[in-house]
């Protein structure tokens, strides 16, 4: 896995609000010009800090790769707070720190059939996942969401496009039906390898089914950071065996067998 | 102009008094990615504990203006595996490595002073004293001078030729009376300050941000108070003191210095990026040609009052 060294001084190629034209859905795509980190694993994570900061906020936010290429990193971006704002209000030319890739990303299996999983932002990953993967015909993917479908990069997934499933979930009665979903299909790829971005909630679903079913899968946990090095400790989850385990270094992606993935957090 | 950076410490020649500080720089392995360890003053490592600790539940951190507070609950994989696995990986013949101590009891922190002198590769012990005295029903270590002062005679006994340093706490009266009971008892230096204790709560869910509801707070936030502590405490006492709290850039290292500090300690700025640290002691010798300064020991305690 390439673990680049140096915080890396970028600057801001573009930022774009995704979706549809007068919507305020909060959700951007930001491009770094030159991002010079070398390769990544698809669900391996930078830091970003913009320069304006200052000394606050204090903490850098991590952000998964949604794609890396010489010329541009591209992120993800749906806001939820003052970091976040801040970052998708930034212009092209605005200085931002990075470093990464960081952590360990999920696993690529090329001729096995593989599941993603995703639940709102948590699709910026599999954008380079696809992209990276050398057997496109073995993805699929079911997409959970609350925003408008063209808010979130599922188009630009185009080489799985035609094995994907959308499921927007306008309200509280929707989620047993996305429930219903994710089980047929956690059934369906036992035998196969799930990979799953989310919220915890839906997290803890896929763990469950995943268990149930007896299928290898994985999750990419979204625990607060300070550090995203391994400095601080404030990251942690439980692994099996009730030890606490930095997810910025040892994850963000884990088997959901290492983990007990309770409530905490 | 070439300016001289380097400070004395009792019992080891430091180049830079940029150091880091503990918790905030893992076991400093962590950070080779991002810059030249042997280029700082020092590494003060995790706090350390004879057995590996397990830490608090989730969450442990939150972000407060201009800082953070956290409970990690001392998580630390115990000093016999630290000597083990990780020291060896450290350049400890080039850059002072620091081992911060945590334990429940005298006792405790007398037998880890005493494994921990016993290595070559460390070059001084600091002692936690923010940490409660289970035998004598929990009360902080470092907020009573008498309990103060005993813990670090039971250590300095322990510590063989090892200088050792007490790290006062500032959730105090008077941290002056408990520097001077510290020093009485044996201590080489002090360490100024640990974190303040604070809260922080969200008023919708009704919840702390942090499961251990209190923490520690760290960050700029709480610069001045640590620059006071640092200057009353170099008024009282003769002892070396080493100033940390919020610093974030080389001006800050030298507003510590300018008020009695020997060294200083990078903590949470080390999370506003990776090689902060690396970047203050880089920067310090270019400020101080800036501004005239040829020496530390020379603006050390400048401060016109
Ligand atoms: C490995 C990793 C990858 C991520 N990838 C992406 C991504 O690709 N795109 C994206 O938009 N976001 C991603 N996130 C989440 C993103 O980092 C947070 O949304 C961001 O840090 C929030 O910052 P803020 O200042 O806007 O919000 P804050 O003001 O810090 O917080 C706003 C609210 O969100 C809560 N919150 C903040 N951070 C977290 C967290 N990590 N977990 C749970 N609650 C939190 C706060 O408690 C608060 O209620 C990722 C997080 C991790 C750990
Ligand atoms: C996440 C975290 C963990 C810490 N762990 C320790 C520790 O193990 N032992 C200790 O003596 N101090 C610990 N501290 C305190 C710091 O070493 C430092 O004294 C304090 O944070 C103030 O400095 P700062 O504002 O520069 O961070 C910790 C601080 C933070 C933020
Ligand atoms: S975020 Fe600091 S250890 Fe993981």
């Amino acid at each position: 896995m390439a673990l680049s060294g140096a915080c890396r001084d970028l600057t801001i190629l573009s930022v774009t609000e995704a979706g549809p034209e007068g919507g305020a859905h909060g959700c951007y795509y930001i491009e770094l010009a030159n991002p010079g980190l070398g390769s990544a694993v698809a669900g391996q994570f930078v830091m970003v800090r913009p320069a304006c900061f200052g000394q606050d906020p204090v903490w850098p936010r991590p952000f998964s790769i949604c794609r890396l290429t010489p010329e541009a990193l591209t992120l993800f971006v749906q806001t939820c707070g003052r970091g976040t704002d801040v970052l998708c209000r930034l212009v092209p030319g605005d200085a931002v720190t990075v470093w990464g890739p960081l952590g360990q990303g999920f696993s690529l299996e090329p001729e096995t059939p593989t599941l993603m999983l995703a639940g709102g932002v948590g699709l910026a990953p599999f954008v380079e996942y696809a992209a990276t993967h050398p057997a496109p015909a073995n993805l699929a993917l079911v997409f959970g969401h609350r925003q408008p479908l063209s808010c979130y990069p599922f188009a630009e997934m185009a080489n799985v496009v035609g094995r994907a499933e959308a499921f927007q979930e306008n309200s509280p009665e929707d989620l047993p039906r996305f429930i219903e979903l994710l089980e047929a299909k956690v059934a369906e790829y036992a035998g196969g390898l799930i990979v799953a971005c989310g919220p915890r909630p839906f997290l803890m679903t896929v763990a469950r089914l995943a268990r149930r079913f007896g299928a290898r899968a994985q999750v990419s946990l979204e625990n607060r950071m300070a550090c995203g090095v391994g400095g601080c400790l404030g990251c942690v989850e439980k692994n099996a065996l009730g030890q606490y385990v930095q997810t910025c270094t040892q994850g963000p992606v884990f088997w959901v067998e290492e983990l007990q993935l309770s409530e905490e957090a | 102009m070439s300016v001289d950076t380097s400070v004395r410490l009792p019992g080891m020649p430091v180049k830079n008094p940029v150091m880091t500080a503990s918790g905030t720089f893992g076991y400093g392995l962590e950070f080779a990615p991002y810059g030249d360890l042997r280029a700082l003053g020092g590494i003060v490592v995790k706090g350390l504990s004879l057995a590996p600790r397990l830490g608090n539940p989730m969450p442990r951190i939150a972000e407060t203006p201009c800082g953070m507070l956290n409970a990690i609950g001392l998580q630390n994989c115990g000093v016999e595996k630290f000597l083990r696995d990780k020291l060896p990986r450290l350049p400890w013949r080039e850059t002072p490595i620091i081992a911060n101590l945590y334990a429940c009891d005298a006792d405790e922190f007398a037998e880890l002073a005493g494994v921990l002198s016993a290595q070559e590769g460390v070059a001084a012990l600091e002692v936690n004293i923010s940490c409660p005295n289970v035998k004598a029903g929990g009360i902080a270590f470092g907020q009573d001078p008498a309990m103060a002062g005993k813990l670090a005679e039971a250590v300095k006994k322990r510590a063989g030729d090892k200088p050792v340093w007490v790290k006062l706490s500032p959730n105090v009266t008077d941290i002056v009376s408990i520097a001077r009971a510290a020093v009485l008892g044996g201590a080489d230096a002090l360490t100024c300050i640990n974190t303040l204790t604070g809260m922080s709560v969200d008023i919708r869910s009704r919840k702390p941000r942090l499961a251990n509801v209190i923490g520690g707070l760290s960050g700029p936030a709480i610069k001045p108070v640590a620059l006071r502590a640092v200057w009353q405490v170099c008024q009282a006492v003769s002892a070396p003191v080493i100033g940390v709290g919020g610093i974030a850039s080389a001006e800050d290292v030298l507003e510590f210095i300018l008020v009695g500090a020997h060294a200083v300690q990078i903590g949470t700025a080390n999370f506003m990026r990776p090689d902060m640290a690396f970047r203050i002691a880089q920067r310090l010798p270019e400020l101080m040609a800036e501004l005239g300064i040829n020496s530390l020991e020379e603006y050390r305690m400048s401060l016109l009052v």
